[in-house]
């Protein structure tokens, strides 16, 4: 998986993207080109840009500077053409973020329904399915709040799989859930990996880096600072800052 | 006490003052909402006229505002949202105009409840419709506005409590609801003084304390839980 997906297609594609927030230096010329069905895991401290990153992808936030072209488009600056766009970028937020005054179908079938123009017969259908996928079919006419955090999490991922992405954000996906729910969410993305989807998490779940990851990025300070495959990285981290963070992170 | 509310025509001019809150609730409902999506929108100009908007009619004194649009809307701008050829001519004409005033006062309040609804609803629910793809006005139908409604049950329940009471200011243009039944009152059986006061005061609470008992039912029904 981890050569042959590198080799195919860059799908997103950052060039010297620069962005602030007021006089933080945020996002330092950063250039990361990701392929076709690489699933790339981002980690770093705490402020290190990585959610900023994210949003940058799918314009939740502007930058100043650079380019980012998904699947060769450049990203437009707003209206419909975004709209469409954002569309087929998934994001999945550490905070879930369902819609809480819609059933846990209707959280699935919105985008499809109002975004792609799909029926809803068609819809709930697919919707259904994609909810068997991760777990959560009995819990169809739910609403958000009457789940567990991580049956939330996963209709996210359902959510965002509706609307058939080239590619999907992780931004901590795990980050807010109680350690016995994190595996379950763990699970359904490493499947999805498996199946070829194209895939960005920033996560510190480096179980799921070394099972899943084609390759570690690791930012500090809002520049990426070194990235290599799983293996390498966690074993022979090249940057101080590196082996600073994961000294940190691995004793715990 | 029977006798008063016959003689005065209490329960006709309570109608009016139904009809009067009614109209106008309505009117304030989709004004204040407008302004309320202006005030969201992300163009400057729209967000600038509805903060404008608010802050105009929440500070001026609703009796200005029915007297304007009396005195300036109609006498001055040659407004009429009536028929000249309709026997009731005047009567339409003040009943309309006094609509618009308590619509366009309370629309102030309508469009600050419903942004407070909005506060209810945390940010990344906005982040994630617009991830998915939804344009703001679907955003806002589909995400935002129905959860903000439902946010702002209560405090879209005590503007139309506050605009029943206060459709008593129509008066002063002539209106025939309750408040001028009770001037008639007080002109004519000023040795009931009380009693006068009593029967419109429990004719306003017949309409507002069911109007408040409704409200909390409803803020607890449908209440979004998070
Ligand atoms: N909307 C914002 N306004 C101002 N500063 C922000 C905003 N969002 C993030 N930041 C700052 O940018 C830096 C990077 O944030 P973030 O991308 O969230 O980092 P990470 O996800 O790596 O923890 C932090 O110092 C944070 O305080
Ligand atoms: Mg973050």
């Amino acid at each position: 998986m981890t050569s042959s997906a590198a080799a195919s297609q860059p799908l997103v594609v950052m060039e010297n993207v620069n962005k602030h927030f007021g006089d933080l230096h945020v996002l330092q010329d950063i250039n990361l080109s990701i392929a076709e069905k690489e699933v790339v895991v981002v980690i770093g401290p705490s402020g290190s840009g990585k959610s900023t990153l994210c949003r940058t992808i799918n314009r939740l936030e502007t930058y100043e500077s650079g380019s980012i072209t998904i699947g060769g488009e450049q990203l437009p600056q707003e209206g419909k053409e975004l709209a469409r766009l954002r569309a087929d970028v998934g994001m999945v937020f550490q905070s879930f973020n369902l819609f809480s005054h819609k059933t846990i179908l209707e959280n699935v079938t919105l985008g499809p329904i109002k975004v792609r123009g799909i029926k809803k017969a068609e819809a709930d259908k697919t919707g259904m399915e994609l909810l068997d996928r991760v777990g959560v079919a009995h819990q169809a006419k739910k609403y958000p709040a009457q789940l567990s955090g991580g049956q939330q999490q996963r209709v996210a991922i359902a959510r965002s799989l509706a609307m058939n992405p080239k590619v999907m954000l992780f931004d901590e996906p795990t980050s807010a859930l109680d350690p016995e729910m994190i595996n379950e969410v763990l699970e359904v993305m490493t499947s999805l990996a498996k199946s070829g989807m194209t895939m960005i998490v920033v996560t510190h779940e480096m179980g799921f880096a070394r099972r899943a990851a084609d390759r570690v990025v690791f930012m500090a300070d809002g520049q990426i600072l070194e990235q290599n495959i799983p293996e390498e990285f966690f074993n022979n981290p090249q940057s101080d800052r590196a082996k600073d963070f994961l000294g940190k992170i691995i004793t715990h | 006490m029977l006798e008063l509310i016959e003689q005065f025509n209490v329960l006709n001019a309570f109608w009016v003052t139904i009809k009067l809150a009614f109209f106008s609730a309505i009117l304030a409902l989709i004004l204040g909402t407008i302004m309320a999506i202006f005030r969201l929108s992300p163009v400057g100009v729209l967000q600038r006229f509805g903060a404008a908007y608010v802050t105009i009619f929440r500070n001026t004194p609703l009796t200005l505002i029915i007297l304007l649009c009396s005195l300036g809307l109609w006498g001055q701008l040659g407004f009429e949202p009536a028929s000249r050829d309709s026997d009731t001519f005047i009567v339409d004409l003040n009943f309309r105009l006094a609509i618009i005033g308590l619509a366009v006062y309370h629309a102030a309040f309508v469009c600050e409840a419903i942004r407070s609804g909005v506060n209810t609803i945390p940010l990344g629910q906005a982040e994630a419709s617009r991830s998915l793809g939804l344009g703001f006005l679907q955003g806002l139908r589909e995400i935002i506005l129905p959860q903000a409604f439902r946010g702002a049950i209560t405090p879209l329940g005590n503007v139309l409590i506050a605009l029943i009471k206060n459709t008593t200011v129509a008066v002063a243009i002539g209106v025939t609801e309750a408040a001028y039944a009770l001037r008639n009152m007080m002109e004519f059986r000023p040795d009931v003084f009380l009693l006068n006061f009593l029967v419109i005061a429990i004719g306003f609470v017949i309409l507002t304390l069911p109007t408040g008992l409704f409200i909390s039912w409803a803020s607890q029904k449908w209440v979004v839980r998070r």
